[in-house]
């Protein structure tokens, strides 16, 4: 968690506007608030996580991404962030579309299920993949559309949607990605990270 | 009522020019303070309160002997700790607390003012009470809250003064009166009006009260702020110390009785031509409208924070409604947190022991002071 909120951080500049969206209990928010800039602001779904946020000052609304993210001007914020929340939604494309509009730069982080150990446990296990970022079981998981470093790339490139900085993150070792390396870094990385302009 | 009630009261001299077009000066307007302003005077939260409220937020109600009407919000130790914060509240003019009012005297004829009295808005009260912020000297409050008519109150106030808050917490209201919200207050006013006692509103000159109608206006109310699940659990079909019906039109059912009770000890309480008044204002309240249409207008020259609240049972001022303040703030860029906090107490939600609502209500209020304080803005 620490070097993705880090990597996310280091990709965006002091002092601009930043929105998270599924900010969950405000971590990343706090953390952002700490070291870039104070003008922060979360969405979130779950009214749990919402009075939590709320109970450390952060500026949260409840809402659905899906939804009320069009309640936001265009390019009102400098970043729109969404960490680990795209394989949730019901439509991720519509959901990114709205990202891009919002922000003048959105960050994505996926959680990559073409990482080797996910492969390998549908591979030689059978089963659906549990792994230490990808903790449900195939019932009562929230992910809908999970997806690889590779298939948000060819996303990307499809869309015609612009890939500023593209890094792939393996525990603690952070390596760029690009169109050369791609097939590696999709196989042996958990989690991308992608600061994308429409 | 008007009755001699001892009550910190300062007469406004400065005309205020009401909504309707008439002008009034000289006027009283009284008000409640609880804890101590700090010596930079930034510690200070005007609460505005709905209706039937009054300025006893908190301790014992002089009048009615009950603990004041926010006593789970406001108080020491409660989530606006009033050791930490100076808390004001006044009684909305139109009211019947002390403030210029249809009960309040004449002095030349020596009568209630009754319907002679002007009708106010929700403008009207906000710009009455800011003349009480600058009697106390106070450059700019820490927050404006309130509930219901009290949030509408809170979102007049930041569009009226837009840099004299830094914090504004509208709770379970609108932006502007719906059909619905109409339909009940008129209600409420022709149950009164139909009183043979209420006598165009002069009813103290002939020694009467319209009780009977005030009562009826309170319980048809009452209905209003409750949920149909919150109904449904406490009274059911329970009866009322009896064990089967009487096939009568007694209060066969704890509903009834209850019902019968509320509008009873209300009439105590309130004057009949106040609740005209005051639910006319609401009825009246309309601020997109103020701003030809356009909602985020109100709020465009002002930096103040917000943070709305909305109930999830709350079918008077539901939490549609309350997005739209929402929307309206978000599409301008304003500074602006929301949530819909799970109860099953209707409306009456933000008056009651709500633990999630006071958490978060209070954690809110404290961090937010704490994190102004240090970027001291």
């Amino acid at each position: 968690m620490k070097e993705e909120f880090n990597i996310i951080s280091n990709l965006i500049e002091k002092n601009t506007r930043v929105l998270d969206v599924g900010c969950g209990n405000g971590d990343l928010m706090k953390f952002l608030q700490e070291n870039k800039t104070k003008d922060i602001r979360g969405l979130e779904i779950s009214k749990e996580k919402v009075q939590n946020c709320l109970s450390k000052g952060l500026t949260v609304i409840e809402g659905n991404a899906e939804s009320d993210l069009k309640q936001f001007p265009k390019s009102s914020f400098d970043y729109v962030i969404l960490s680990q929340t795209l394989q949730a939604f019901l439509n991720p494309e519509l959901v990114i579309n709205e990202l891009l509009k919002v922000g003048k730069k959105v960050i994505v982080t996926i959680p990559n299920f073409g990482y080797w150990r996910v492969r390998l446990q549908l591979l030689f296990k059978g089963t659906m993949p549990v792994t230490e970022n990808l903790p449900h079981e195939w019932y009562n998981t929230p992910n809908l559309h999970m997806c690889t470093i590779k298939d948000f790339y060819n996303f990307c490139s499809t869309k015609n949607i612009k890939i500023f900085k593209s890094i792939a993150l393996k525990k603690s070792r952070i390596s760029e990605i690009n169109k050369s390396n791609l097939n590696y870094k999709n196989l042996d990385s958990h989690l991308g990270i992608f600061l994308i302009e429409s | 009522m008007n009755k001699n009630i001892d009550t910190k009261k300062i007469i406004i001299s400065n005309p205020l020019k009401l909504d309707c077009g008439k002008e009034i000066n000289n006027f009283p307007i009284a008000y409640e303070t609880y804890g101590e302003l700090n010596s930079e005077k930034s510690n200070a939260i005007l609460v505005f309160h709905a209706l039937t409220g009054d300025q006893y937020v908190s301790g014992k109600n002089p009048i009615t002997n009950k603990d004041g009407w926010w006593s789970y919000v406001v108080g020491e130790n409660k989530p606006i700790d009033t050791n930490k914060f100076f808390v004001i509240c006044a009684n909305v003019i139109g009211g019947c607390m002390g403030s210029y009012g249809p009960s309040t005297i004449n002095e030349s004829t020596g009568k209630q003012i009754g319907t002679d009295f002007p009708i106010i808005t929700i403008n009207d009260m906000v710009n009455a009470q800011y003349e009480l912020i600058k009697y106390l000297e106070i450059e700019k409050l820490f927050a404006v809250v309130g509930g219901s008519m009290g949030g509408m109150q809170v979102l007049q106030f930041v569009a009226n003064f837009p840099d004299k808050a830094k914090l504004a917490i509208p709770i379970a209201c609108t932006s502007s009166h719906s059909a619905q919200n109409i339909a009940f207050n008129e209600l409420g006013r022709q149950a009164i009006m139909a009183d043979s006692k209420w006598e165009n509103g002069f009813y103290s000159n002939y020694k009467l009260n319209p009780d009977k109608g005030l009562a009826v206006a309170r319980m048809a109310a009452h209905i209003t702020y409750l949920s149909e699940k919150g109904l449904q659990e406490k009274f059911g079909r329970k009866l009322q110390d009896r064990d089967s019906l009487r096939y009568g039109f007694e209060a066969d059912f704890q509903i009834e009785s209850y019902l019968r009770y509320q509008g009873s000890v209300f009439v105590d309480r309130f004057d009949a031509n106040s609740y005209l008044y005051i639910t006319r204002a609401m009825d009246y309240f309309d601020l997109s409208k103020q701003y030809k249409g356009n909602l985020s207008d109100a709020f465009k020259k002002t930096k103040t924070k917000f943070f709305v609240i909305s109930f999830t049972s709350d079918w008077l001022y539901p939490t549609s409604e309350n997005r739209e303040i929402v929307i309206a703030l978000n599409s301008i860029g304003a500074d602006v947190g929301f949530v819909e906090i799970e109860s099953d107490k209707g409306h009456d939600s933000f008056l009651l022991d709500v633990p999630s609502f006071l958490k978060t209500l209070g954690d809110y209020i404290n961090s937010t002071y704490k994190i102004i304080n240090e970027r001291r803005i």
